[in-house]
This record gives structure tokens, sequence and C-alpha cells, in this order.
């Protein structure tokens, strides 16, 4: 007799009637799911839960007198491994330096951290912000305003 | 004349109003419910937990562009959609939805037509609204349609067979085809899915089958056919399809009610009352079934059909003929 070329997956399934059970074990499935709690979030009014060392939008920290805490010392600029960063100092004299720019390309960003790590003075950090959104190039390149205040861009629907 | 004209017609509009208002709502129940049956929650945002959503939908259909495709037979393909919902809607007619009521001293049926032959009525408008799918995919001038229409045809002839055969065994235990006088013959307490389980099992996999919902949705295989029978539909000839098969759907829910669930029989509570929430959890039944079982294959429908379902309501034809000549 000739190879049949007919290939049989499962001998087992072929008797009468073996689909009845599997179908109440998914109906009862089902219906203890309509009985849980949807998993889903309401997005824009509910957001999940950040970790405390969520990388979001960056944040320029001052100090209590309300002035930037940065030094400019170029730091960051020089770890940041996209080239996001760019700090032109300025130094009157007698006293601190400060940055006159202090730009960061958000669209270049890969919120790796490391301006945050290397900072010796804590000047700059990594805000929970993730769903920052705008139309245009320009606007996601923020210079010193934006970043002292980065929670103004928080999505909220 | 207030007899024969002015009662009727509050009647029809009024009957009309609150089951296309059912109607309507039956969407919103079903993508609610499959929402949370997928551990989802389905339509939020347009009203409180999106009870505003059919409104939407309806508005939002209203205002899409009409497309006629160039290959379409364009009579035909107008005119499908009017045979569907026409069909189907002329089906709420001979649902009696309650005991007559009194208002002003008149006595007022709660149903608009109660035809001698009520459940032949019913079947027969039911296979009509097939023509309607059956139509509308041949004349589209695609092919995915043309399939889907041949696959309603086929899924019409086989299905309406074992659903009539079901029927004929209630028929027999209440000695009529008026839907009003099966519900009568229930009245003793004793429902018909107690005396008639086999049938009760072919009726609605059958009715299940002619509603082509899934797991017998051939006619609109999405994941074969891409829709099937209305993929060249758009706009409020759509919005029409998907009006009929819900109104096929209450008009289902309800005829099992009426047949099997002892009508708008119950306690306490008004008999209307009771009609509609027995509907309704048929109805919830229906998309639980829909929210677990995936699609069959197409061959295994037809098999499933004849070789099981036919021959099983043959038999209980003849079960049930027989004792009830030997009870007398």
């Amino acid at each position: 007799m000739e190879k049949s070329e007919i290939i049989v997956v499962s001998k087992g399934r072929t008797e009468k009637g073996h689909y009845v059970k599997p179908i109440l074990i998914g109906l009862a499935f089902t219906l203890k799911n309509f009985f849980t709690r949807p998993v889903t979030l309401q997005y824009p009014d509910q957001k999940t839960k950040r970790s405390e060392r969520w990388r979001g939008l960056h944040r320029l920290n001052v100090d209590e007198s309300g002035a930037l805490k940065c030094v400019a010392c170029g730091l960051c600029a020089a770890i940041c491994p996209s080239k996001a960063i760019t700090v032109i100092p300025y130094e009157a004299e007698g006293q601190t330096r400060y940055p006159e720019k202090f730009i960061i390309d958000e669209l270049r960003c890969i919120f790796c951290g490391f301006c945050q790590e290397v900072c010796p003075k804590g000047a700059i950090s990594l805000s929970k912000i993730y769903d920052y959104v705008d139309y245009n190039r320009e606007n996601c390149i923020f210079d010193i305003e934006k970043l002292k205040n980065p929670d103004q861009f928080e999505f909220k629907g | 004349m207030i007899d024969y004209l002015i009662i009727p017609v509050i009647k029809f509009v009024v009957i009309f109003g609150v089951c296309l208002f059912f109607i309507v709502y039956t969407t919103w129940l079903e993508r609610k419910a499959l929402g949370h049956f997928q551990l989802r929650l389905g339509p939020m945002r347009v009203g409180y937990h999106g009870l505003l959503q059919p409104i939407a939908d309806g508005i939002k259909n209203f205002f899409k562009e009409e497309v006629i495709p160039e290959n379409a037979d364009k009579a035909v393909f107008v005119l499908a959609p009017v045979i569907s919902i026409s069909a189907a809607i002329i089906l709420l007619a001979v649902i009696p939805f309650g005991n007559p009521i009194t208002i002003f001293g008149k006595e007022i049926t709660l149903y608009l037509a109660n035809p001698s032959i009520g459940v032949l009525f019913i079947l027969g408008f039911a296979t009509l609204g097939a023509y309607g799918t059956i139509l509308g995919g041949w004349s589209s001038g695609n092919k995915y349609g043309y399939m889907g229409g041949l696959r309603a045809s086929a899924m019409i002839i086989s299905y309406e067979l074992s659903m009539a055969f079901s029927v004929i065994a209630i028929i027999m235990m209440s000695g009529s085809f008026s839907l009003v006088d099966m519900v009568h013959a229930q009245q003793e307490g004793i429902w018909n899915i107690i005396r008639q389980p086999v049938a009760f099992f072919v009726f609605f996999i059958s009715g299940i089958a002619e509603l082509n919902r899934i797991p017998f949705d051939m006619p609109e295989a999405e994941s074969e056919l891409c829709c099937g029978y209305n993929v060249e539909y758009s706009s409020m000839k759509f919005a029409l399809f998907f009006l009929a098969e819900y109104t096929h759907l209450f008009v289902f829910a309800s005829l099992v009610t009426t047949l099997f669930l002892g009508g708008w029989q119950g306690p306490i509570l008004p008999g209307v009352v009771w009609f509609f929430i027995k509907t309704f959890v048929i109805i919830f039944i229906c998309i639980w079934i829909r929210a677990t079982i995936p699609r069959l294959r197409y061959d295994k429908v037809m098999k499933l059909e004849w070789k099981f379902m036919l021959p099983v309501a043959i038999a209980n034809v003849i079960v049930t003929g027989a004792v009830l000549a030997l009870l007398g």
C-alpha cells in the first residue's frame, strides 16, 4: 500500500463530540473574566504609576533663592552620548559662573540619565513626564525657561 | 374608527419606537459586554460609560461619504439594504410582548398582529431577510462580497431546515401556529425549555447560525473575506445592514423567549418587564458565545448541520409526535 499523503495531526481529536467539554471550559473562563475588574486605564485621566527612577523630561533645579544651581561646568554636555545638550557659560568678575544659555534638544535626547548622574551640583535631574508632544520641532528644543518648569508639559487630555 | 385606525397607529409607533430603542442599545450592550469579557472597558468616552455611543455612531454614519462601486449592479446594490432592514423590522409586528392591558376601559393587546400562522410568518420573513445579504454580496461587484453572498445562501438553505423542524415540535406541543397560543400553552408553569430541551438546543444553535453571528459568521468572515457581503457598503447603507442584523438578533431572542421561556409570564413584575428581561438574557448569552468560541471552518459548519442538527431535529419531531399520540 502506498504511503498516504494525508498527515494525521492528532488522532485523539477525531472522536465524536470532543469539542463539547473545551467549549464549556471556555464559556466558564470568559464568564469569569466578565466579573473580573478590567485592566484598562482611562489614559489621559488615569496614568500608570511610574517608578521613582523614571527618566522623563529634564528639569533644571533651583536653590532656595530661586537661582539656578547650575555652574555651567559643561560636564553634562560632554558626557551626553547623543550631543543633545548645549551649554554657553557666562562668568562675571568675582561672581559664580552661570549658564547664559542651556539648550536641550528633546528630540535628540535618548533619556539615558547620564547628565543627571555626572552633575556635581545636582543641578539637572529627570522628571517623570513621559508624554510631551508638540506640533513642530522648534518647540521641542528646550531653553532655560522651559527646563525650569517641565511640569507644565504633562499631557492632560 | 378608534378601534381600527387610531389605536393600531399608536401601538405601531410605541412598539416600533421602544423596540428600535432596545435594538440600537443592543449594539452598545454588545460592545460593552464584549469589552468586559476581554478585560477591557468598552466604550467609555461618549456620555456616561459610553451611553450616547449609538447616537454618535448614527450621526457619524449619516455624514459619511456614500460610495457605489463602478462594477456594482446599481439598482440591486441600493435595494439590498432596504430588503434587509424591512424584512427584519416587519418581524416585530407579530411578537407578543405581554398580557392585554386596559387603558380608559379599552382592552389593548400588546402585539400589532396575531396571525394564526405567526411562526410561519416569522420563519418566512427571517429567510427573506437573507435575500438582502445575498443580493448585496452578489451585486457589489467584488469577489469577497460574492463569496459572502454565496455563503449566506448556503447557510440559509441548511440551517433554516433544522430551525423549522425544531419549531414543529413546539407547534405539536401547543397545537397552534399562533405565538400567543404558544405562550398560553406554557401557562401551567412548565416552560417548553424543560419539556423540549432538544428542540431548544437545536433552535438556539440554528438561530445563531441564521443570524450569521460568531461562531457561524460565514458570510462576513473577517479573516477570510474581509467583511464579506457588506465589504463595498458605506455610510447609511452599511448602517442599515448593521441595524438589520441586530433587529434579527432581537427578534431571535424574543422568539426564544416566546417559544421556550414562557413568553411574558413570570411572578410579581408585569409581563412586559419579564419579556424584556428574558429577551436580554438570551441576547447576553449570544454575546457570551461570541466572546468565547472562534469561527468554525466552512465545511465543519455544513457538517454540523447536515450530519448532526438535522437528524436530531427530525428524531425529536418523531419522538414528540409518538409520545403525544400515546398520551392521547
